[in-house]
């Protein structure tokens, strides 16, 4: 029986890849013979070149006061009881209708994300609920959501106070990483501000609703930004992930539902709210939609954090704000394009994509936090990435095994690859090690650190094996593991194991 | 075919020292998780909350559930560890559980998984010399080099003879469009140079405090060629709002 119905999906599957490959070629002729008589495309949209006026975030470099008076002067506060008495249900609905999705790298849908919360029959749950704000800016690349936190504090605790408000949480709880002792003391302050105007505490904003924001700060661990990990770090244990389900809307902090968004995402809620989801939903393709911090680094000749609209192509986000690639667009080695554990981008694939999370996840990255890395032609690129395997090494939590010992194992290739201390077949070996951490873990770390070499295998593999070949070339044949053939002593036996009596296979460069 | 191994070894002691199969160099972890009892770290040394410091302590405590008093070890260890010249002593750990009336084992957990505890004395003027990508990108390596030198060339990890400077290397500190950075107590120095960073050591060893922030002269993270954006004057209260909130 099973093996019929295989046998036919299997005549299906052939017959419908016959036809895809018949249909793409006729397509592509019916295009170039396209007559008078076809409607014309649709005008091409070119994204980016957003408006100051349109920006969310009006003091990203700290050129105003941060405090409550420069902050409701920039529109902060602004009728915010009249949001709450909205409801819960309006909130959310601005939120939905205004396509936003995570800013802290997933991009999961905040409307809908939030929505868990409120399940039928929440009233009848006495247990407290709780909004916990993922300020744990940690991922290399990364440093947007510490211009809000010192720029533009009011409109993180206002957005808290939205949020929770379209989720019924009682309480916000903001983790600050701990090295952000500048930032944390911004966001305090606003808080302090923000309890004394009367807009936070019991009655908030005059609402009739009760509300608190608590600021805590971490002791610096990459893997609290992972929201159970924040979770457990919250409660006083280690940074640890915990399994899921349950999830945290059922059981986060304190054991109570919990929901933890990025700071960009609860900041940019209360403006939302307040021009309409149309207007935000106006930026960016479908799906895509919004304006977003980008933050880039590396070799440009002005790096610096700044807000654009979505899907604007990765080349006028460099060219335009900050001031084109050192040595020119020509001299580009790659870019990886949303924070280190995304994988790199070609100079070629560079010059086409958006800056969103659908194009870039077509170009076998992802978007993440929109911390763009950009890397010239004096880049050691393989040394560049083993950097990044030796911080996922001394970064993971040490509570899963694939990732606790394949981290330092890719981490003790990675290293011996940067100077071509290896066996050809050794690439394919480590390529195989991240396939299996990736998706064997609790938590997307041990993805995030097998996605950067299986980029740079992708599309600078003719750059390792040309190492190996000169490694080669001057200390002879290198075993598994690093071993040069010359050392081993022939009297012994040598496992096979170790490769050093075999041939090199015939490099494909 | 290991089993003939013995056999050969046995013969000559050159050749075992040459054998290479289970020749691993013994590599420590960065840090010792364990705690060894020595005359400046025991728990007999007494330590407490100073009166400041209690006041904080209850402050931060009551941030959390009555029930849930332990959420508040990462910001007394904090507390404990800038009362105690910045490092976090056994006896700083214990006090902590006391007052949180939790098992003294949980504190030691929390203190060596974040690297924010330094469980041994540090120097004066603790220098965090980010390592990772963007900033090696943008120079950091020369800047490691120019502290450790400047220093009278002291290894990451080591405190100068005088006691005034201890460096460490550290992963990303969230300051990737001013790299090269580095961190002297909480305190972000950023966009360096060799001659800005070599300044800034020379202002800390005669005892001043250099302004934080970019040291190449522009305003946080913005473009230092000019801005391409927000150039206008920001927009006030009920600006461009939908009807009902103008």
């Amino acid at each position: 029986m099973f093996r019929s119905s295989s046998a036919a999906t299997q005549t299906l599957l052939k017959g419908l890849g016959s036809a895809t490959r018949v249909a793409r070629p006729f397509r592509a002729k019916l295009r170039s013979q396209r007559s008078f008589a076809t409607v014309a495309d649709p005008p091409v949209r070119r994204y980016g070149g957003l408006k100051d006026q349109d920006r969310i975030f009006t003091n990203v470099y700290c050129k105003h006061d941060h405090g409550i008076k420069g902050a409701m002067s920039r529109g902060d506060w602004h009728k915010t009881k009249e949001i709450l008495l909205k409801g819960d249900s309006w909130i959310i609905q601005s939120i939905k209708d205004s396509g936003l999705r995570g800013r802290g790298g997933a991009g999961f849908p905040s409307g809908l994300k939030w929505s868990f919360m409120n399940k039928p029959n929440w009233q009848q749950d006495p247990r407290p609920r709780y909004l916990v704000v993922n300020a744990d800016e940690g991922e290399p690349g990364t440093c947007k959501d510490r211009e809000i936190l010192r720029g533009d504090p009011h409109k993180l605790v206002e957005g808290c106070l939205v949020a929770g408000r379209g989720m019924n949480a009682s309480a916000a709880y903001i983790y600050v990483r701990g090295e952000f002792y500048q930032e944390a003391s911004h966001l305090q302050q606003a808080i302090d501000e923000a309890y004394a105007a009367g807009f936070l505490g019991k009655n908030a904003c005059g609402s009739g609703y009760d509300f608190d924001v608590y600021v805590h700060r971490g002791a610096g661990a990459y893997i609290c930004g992972e929201e159970t990990a924040l979770i457990e770090s919250l409660e006083g244990k280690q940074g640890k992930p915990r399994l899921k389900p349950p999830f945290p809307a059922d059981v986060g902090l304190f054991g109570c539902p919990t929901t933890v968004a990025n700071v960009e995402t609860v900041a940019v809620a209360p403006t939302i709210c307040r021009r309409g989801g149309s207007w935000f939903a106006s930026f960016g393709r479908e799906r895509n939609q919004g304006t977003k911090l980008f933050c880039i680094s590396g070799h440009v000749n002005n790096p610096c954090v700044i807000e654009e609209e979505m899907s604007i192509p990765l080349k006028d986000l460099i060219d335009k704000h900050c001031g084109g690639v050192v040595g020119g667009w020509d001299n580009l080695l790659g870019i990886i394009p949303g924070g280190c554990s995304v994988p790199v981008l070609p100079k070629d694939t560079c010059a086409e994509v958006l800056m969103d999370f659908d194009s870039l996840k077509d170009a076998q990255s992802g978007l993440g936090t929109g911390a763009v890395i950009v890397m010239n032609k004096s880049t050691d690129i393989v040394s560049a990435i083993a950097r990044f395997s030796q911080f996922y090494q001394h970064e993971s939590c040490g509570q899963c095994t694939p990732c606790r010992e394949g981290t330092t194992w890719m981490s003790k290739v990675m290293k011996r690859l940067v100077e071509g201390r290896g066996h050809q077949r050794e690439i394919d070996m480590l390529l195989e090690i991240t396939k299996q951490i990736e998706g064997r873990t609790i938590c997307a770390l041990g993805d995030a650190a097998a996605w950067p070499i299986q980029g740079l295998m992708r599309h600078f593999r003719p750059e390792v094996e040309r190492r190996i070949a000169e490694f080669q070339a001057v200390h002879g044949h290198v075993g598994f593991g690093g071993h040069l053939a010359s050392a081993v002593d022939n009297t012994l036996a040598v496992p096979d194991n170790l490769a050093l009596r075999q041939p090199e296979p015939q490099s494909r460069v | 075919m290991l089993s003939r191994l013995p056999r050969s070894l046995a013969s000559s002691s050159k050749v075992a020292q040459r054998r290479f199969i289970s020749t691993t160099t013994r590599r420590r972890s960065e840090a010792l998780f364990a705690h060894r009892d020595t005359t400046y770290n025991n728990p007999k040394i007494p330590f407490e909350f100073n009166a400041e410091n209690v006041k904080r302590a209850q402050a931060i405590i009551a941030k959390y559930p009555p029930q849930y008093k332990k959420a508040a070890v990462i910001p007394l260890l904090d507390l404990a560890q800038r009362q105690n010249n910045g490092w976090t002593s056994i006896s700083a750990m214990n006090h902590v559980a006391t007052v949180l009336e939790m098992p003294p084992m949980r504190v030691y957990e929390v203190a060596t998984f974040y690297t924010m505890f330094n469980r041994e004395p540090i120097g004066k003027n603790f220098v965090q010399v980010c390592t990772t990508t963007p900033c090696v990108l943008r120079g950091s390596t020369e800047i490691l080099d120019t502290v450790c030198n400047e220093l009278g060339g002291i290894k990451p990890g080591q405190t100068t003879k005088d006691g005034k400077f201890t460096v460490i290397e550290v992963e990303c500190q969230g300051a990737c469009s001013n790299a090269p950075m580095m961190v002297v107590g909480d305190d972000f120095y950023e966009d360096l140079t060799p001659a800005t960073t070599k300044k800034i050591l020379d202002a800390f060893s005669r005892g001043d405090k250099p302004k934080p922030g970019p040291q190449s002269g522009r305003l946080t993270s913005e473009n230092s060629a000019g801005l391409t954006a927000l150039t206008s004057k920001p927009y006030g209260p009920g600006e461009f709002c939908s009807p009902e909130f103008q």
